[in-house]
């Protein structure tokens, strides 16, 4: 038998795809995408389910053929070296531990493979830094799901590969493991200097962990950027409602001044920055955080600071959850806006039936093509 | 009444079980006892007198040993051709698309449903067609034929709710195609190839008809010899036979048995 022998994680982690794609059949799973994770780098996928996260991932590891494009690793052009010879390991969505091996052996085998002796003491860390120490010797039926994955996140990490990919590695632990896990894997990235691919469908998760993050959409990357960046600017109503919540605004552009646009959303008058706008078209949607605005009764419009975006409009529901107030607010035009307010001063006349205004720095606002559809990325997809 | 009623309600299970129990193992038990028999006449089927003639000589008679180990020979070949054999089509069946796929599926299953003297009589048909002479080597290719269809069924089964995602993970973590077959294949489908092998041994072992229709003058397996034997009266012998195959069996079984129960506590 031939002992493969992929070096330890060295420089060169980066993984760059060109043109990858995936079809079954007549159905696009990836379209041809482009995508560079630099080496060391913290990558999210972020997606809704069936949007193509795994089949990516799994054409990384060389487990799925692409139907076209190449992936390189490290510079290499691994394109059509088999997923033993690629210097990556892969944490599976299901787990897939080996029955028949228990836990021990499950995390030892690819250290086995690659011809290592004396694996006991890394073994045993690494159960340790998982905490299942005690559990060695147990078959992986005789442990919980979330125990399962854990050795499924031992058992790919133990092997210091260059690039680890991670399918959903956390999505059956409890909240306080799953934090732990994440400030866990984050160590690890950061001191070993893996380059780490992590599908989620928790956003906060990948907010919180990745450097760069790719929401990807039916088979496309709808936009790749720093978490802070994708929040604050997103690039489709996709992303602005999949990533957080954002309340869309249709409105015309009328014209301009120093540098912002102004707007008419059904006669009220609007504005943001041109620079904020990701689009030349005059039918927009103007978008705003809901923590951004802020609620004033209508008896109190006095008190609103100049130069602000207002909207006039009447509560439809309060709901109180300890930090913040959520509303609902019906404005003019119909629309249902959502605002989260700090519970620091609240005015007690703001509740359902109230008349009210909303009102926010016009810089808060982003603008987005009114072609797309103004509900992409809501529903279950916000999971 | 009711109390009765109650009581064989709450150990009817239990009841059922010891009789299935007997009427399994009581044929076996009469067997035993007339292995001590020591018969008046041809026919040992009335008992006189107890003796251990026959277990002390059990080879006593002229031929039953030869045919005996005659029978476990084919017995042992069939079991090794059959399970390899039967191992690398059912992995080719489950695994892989090719032409001829879908006949070759249904072909494997005509031993099990055809009728086993046709079977035999076109088989050896066939030897006498090709002028191939009848004995050892028709014998074994006929058992070899029908202990496939059950080896290809016992593993098929296996390889097909075999997870696809452990040979990749195996792969995944640096296993050459060949170390994931014996460390993550092999293993997870050794259950269905053992009980394929099994299977094999215990009815090539105990075949008539085929063996009857494909087998030379100088070839007398064990079930010949006894079906031979019957004519004339059955040797004491035989029962000792029956008896060592019964309590090799029941070892076997609570071997195993009691192997599965110690690595499942163990785990
Ligand atoms: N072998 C296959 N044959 C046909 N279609 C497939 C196959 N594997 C995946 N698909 C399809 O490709 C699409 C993308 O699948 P993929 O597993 O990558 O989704 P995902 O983004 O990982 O979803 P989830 O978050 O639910 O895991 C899905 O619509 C799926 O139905
Ligand atoms: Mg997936």
């Amino acid at each position: 038998m031939t002992e493969q022998q992929p070096e330890a994680a060295t420089a060169g982690g980066d993984v760059r795809l060109t043109g990858i794609g995936k079809t079954y059949g007549d159905f696009t799973a990836v379209q041809p995408l482009d995508l560079t994770v630099p080496q060391g780098s913290f990558f999210a996928l972020l997606g809704a389910s069936g949007c193509g996260k795994t089949t990516t991932l799994r054409m990384i590891a060389g487990l799925e053929e692409p139907t076209s494009g190449t992936v390189l690793i490290g510079g290499q052009d691994v394109t059509d070296l088999p997923p033993y010879k690629r210097p990556v390991n892969t944490v599976f969505q299901s787990y897939a531990l080996f029955p028949h091996l228990d836990i021990f052996e499950n995390v030892a085998f690819g250290l086995r493979r690659r011809g290592k002796k004396d694996v006991k003491k890394q073994v045993e860390s690494m159960l340790e830094l998982v905490e299942l120490g005690q559990y060695a010797r147990r078959k992986p039926h005789q442990l919980s799901g979330g125990q399962q994955q854990r050795v499924a996140v031992a058992r790919a990490l133990i092997n210091h590969p260059q690039v680890l990919l991670l399918d959903e590695p956390l999505g059956a632990l409890d909240l306080k493991l799953r934090r732990q896990m994440q400030l866990e894997l984050k160590r690890i990235q950061t001191e070993v200097g893996i380059t780490f691919v992590h599908v989620t469908h928790d956003q906060e998760e990948a907010m919180t962990m990745a450097d760069t993050i790719a929401v990807m959409n039916a088979g496309r990357v709808e936009q790749l950027g720093a978490p802070a960046d994708l929040y604050e600017n997103p690039g489709s109503t996709f992303v602005a409602n999949f990533l957080g919540q954002s309340n869309l605004i249709a409105a015309e552009v009328t014209g301009s001044a120093d540098g912002d646009l102004l707007l008419s959303a059904s006669g009220v008058r609007l504005a943001m920055p041109k620079a904020r706008c990701a689009t030349d078209a005059t039918k927009v949607y103007l978008g705003v955080r809901p923590e951004k605005i802020t609620l004033a009764h209508a008896s109190a419009t006095g008190d609103i600071a100049e130069g602000r975006n207002r909207l006039q409009g009447t509560v439809v529901d309060s709901s109180f959850i300890g930090v913040s107030t959520q509303y609902v607010v019906r404005s003019e035009g119909g629309q249902e806006i959502a605002v989260f307010e700090q519970n620091m001063d609240r005015d007690i006349r703001i509740a359902p039936g109230a008349p009210v205004v909303l009102h926010w720095n016009p810089a808060h606002s982003f603008g987005l093509d009114a072609a797309q559809a103004i509900d992409a990325g809501t529903g279950e997809a916000a999971a | 009444m009711s109390r009765l009623l109650k009581w064989v309600r709450a150990h009817l299970v239990v009841l059922a079980g010891i009789l299935a129990l007997a009427y399994l193992v009581l044929p076996n038990l009469v067997v035993l006892a007339f292995s001590f028999n020591k018969p008046v006449g041809k026919f040992n089927y009335e008992w006189s007198q107890f003796s251990t003639d026959a277990w002390t000589n059990p080879c006593g008679v002229a031929d039953m040993c030869g045919s005996l180990a005659l029978s476990l020979q084919i017995a042992l070949l069939a079991t090794l051709g059959a399970t390899v054999l039967g191992t690398m089509v059912a992995f080719a069946l489950a695994r892989y698309r090719f032409r001829g796929r879908a006949a070759t599926t249904a072909l494997i299953f005509l031993p099990m449903a055809m009728p086993e003297v046709v079977m035999a009589a076109s088989l050896g048909t066939l030897f006498l067609n090709m002028r191939i002479q009848f004995g050892f080597l028709t014998i074994l290719i006929a058992h070899i034929m029908f202990c496939l269809s059950f080896v290809v069924t016992a593993v098929k089964a296996r390889v097909m709710s075999m997870d696809p995602r452990l040979e990749q993970a195996a792969q995944d973590l640096y296993a050459t195609p060949t170390q994931t077959f014996l460390r993550i294949t092999l293993p997870l489908v050794a259950p269905g190839i053992a009980a394929g092998a099994l299977l094999s041994f215990a009815l090539s072992f105990d075949d008539f008809i085929i063996t009857q229709f494909n087998s030379g003058p100088t070839t007398v397996t064990f079930p010949m010899f006894v079906w031979g034997a019957s004519q004339r009266g059955i040797p004491v012998q035989v029962n000792v036979i029956g008896t060592g195959m019964f309590i090799a069996a029941v070892v076997f079984t609570v071997a195993g048995q009691w192997l599965a129960n110690r690595r499942k506590a163990r785990a």
